[in-house]
């Protein structure tokens, strides 16, 4: 795509919309040809007439029906009017922008995908080529930490996860009240219970700055390198395309450089305050 | 008849020992017992006298705390081969927070009374028992302060204005 087809909208109709908690909506969109190109780990920017145009990682391919799946929480008031979006709406669509994850730089390893709140929204595609594929990979195992019970994405895709004996799930919540029978703590305590084989893994994280850091460390401390942890980071992007500068991260542009980059590369900015 | 272990060789291979050498674990098992709760069952209270300490051998336990209007509050669960309860080994040695079994749990139960008099005598015993609880006791503190931290909490991203 050049810059200038960049810079341009199409129009995408919504053909589906599906709430996955009280303040996340995952939407299916068609927009054509365009719906089957990305990678795993890319985004889009999606533009609601009227109210903005805001980043959204591809959260996946449908299980039927076609096009693409984006998953918004409303946090401002252009997700808030993408979240308020009914089926035969229509949305601006820009994109795919951005890097991928290391999918097939994953195959023949053991794969350990960390998700921390939203932040399995731009795994499930991951998850969902590793299953399409599952031959070509080692253990796989999915952690995914969320605020509460009432905060899980995606639970009919977890459950059936679960339920597969070449998958190795866990799921926690940071705050939950006694009817909860699950695991309750910080998303870094289910990796005690994770054989890792530093020598073959391949660790993928997406969540707050803070939970990869954290996991990171963890993660080092059990004897992966860090140019074996991948990292997503979430900025202020609105070109997409790294003219206006607005993702700049020190050195990065994280729209055009970003936002999947190995932990090694931008490790010490992580560390670095108010970049 | 099934043959029961030695509770000494058992003991030995719980992860939270690994390493002690045989004299001590001898000396643990002279205060140790099997116990097992049944799903949903108290195990202590916050208030009660912290005169136990548990090594999980299999189920699940939540560690609460009673808030008034809310009810009980899980703070944290614990699995295998988690410990659970520190409190024997600081004074005034009183339960912090309740535990309650989400499944049924099997557990060694170490009376931490009779420890605490071991330790005295046996300041090796004490230095060894104090090196594998400090590493707990950091991790937990490290869970509960990114759990106060909040990191999932909605917050505006991406360039989208409030």
């Amino acid at each position: 795509m050049t810059a200038v087809d960049s810079m341009r909208p199409a129009i995408a109709t919504v053909r589906a919309v599906r709430r996955e908690t009280a303040d996340v909506v995952t939407i299916r969109l068609d927009h054509g040809d365009r719906s089957d190109a990305f990678e795993p780990g890319q985004f889009h920017m999606l533009y609601a007439f009227g109210a903005g145009e805001v980043p959204i990682s591809v959260s996946g391919r449908p299980a039927r029906g076609g096009g693409v799946e984006h998953t918004i929480r409303a946090v401002g008031a252009t997700t808030r009017a993408l979240c308020r979006l009914r089926r035969g709406g229509t949305v601006g669509v820009r994109g795919p922008f951005g890097t991928a994850w290391p999918v097939e730089e994953a195959r023949g390893r053991d794969v350990v995908l960390v998700a921390g709140g939203i932040g399995l929204a731009p795994l499930r595609p991951v998850i969902q080529r590793i299953i399409a594929e599952r031959e070509l990979y080692g253990r796989v195992t999915v952690l995914y930490g969320a605020r509460t019970p009432d905060d899980i994405l995606f639970e009919a895709d977890l459950a059936r996860w679960r339920g597969r004996f070449d998958l190795q799930v866990g799921v926690t919540v940071d705050h939950a009240d006694a009817s909860w029978r699950g695991h309750v703590g910080v998303v870094t305590t289910l990796l005690t219970d994770v054989d890792l084989d530093p020598d073959a893994c391949l660790a993928i994280l997406c969540g707050p700055e803070v939970m990869m850091r954290f996991t990171a460390a963890e993660l080092e401390a059990r004897g992966i390198p860090r140019r074996e942890i991948w990292v997503s980071l979430e900025r202020n992007m609105h070109c997409g395309v790294g003219l206006c500068g607005h993702c700049q991260m020190g050195p990065e542009l994280v729209c055009r450089r970003g936002p999947v980059y190995r932990l090694d590369h931008v490790g010490r900015l992580l560390g670095v305050r108010e970049v | 008849m099934p043959r029961h272990r030695p509770i000494e060789t058992a003991l030995a291979e719980h992860p939270f020992l690994a390493g002690l050498e045989a004299r001590h674990v001898e000396l643990l098992a002279g205060c140790a017992r099997n116990i097992r709760f049944a799903a949903s069952e108290r195990i202590f209270e916050s208030g009660g006298a912290a005169d136990d300490f548990y090594l999980l051998r299999s189920g699940r336990v939540a560690l609460e705390v009673h808030v008034p209007g809310r009810g009980p509050v899980t703070l944290q669960t614990l699995d295998p081969p988690d410990v659970l309860g520190w409190s024997w080994l600081v004074p005034p040695y009183r339960w912090q927070y309740d535990a309650r079994t989400v499944e049924a749990t099997a557990a060694f139960a170490l009376d931490g009374k009779c420890l605490r008099g071991k330790c005295e005598d046996d300041h090796e015993l004490g230095y060894q028992l104090y090196r594998r609880f400090l590493p707990v006791v950091q991790s937990r503190l490290q869970s509960t302060r990114m759990q106060m931290l909040d990191v999932f909490a909605a917050s505006p991203a991406g360039g989208d204005a409030p």
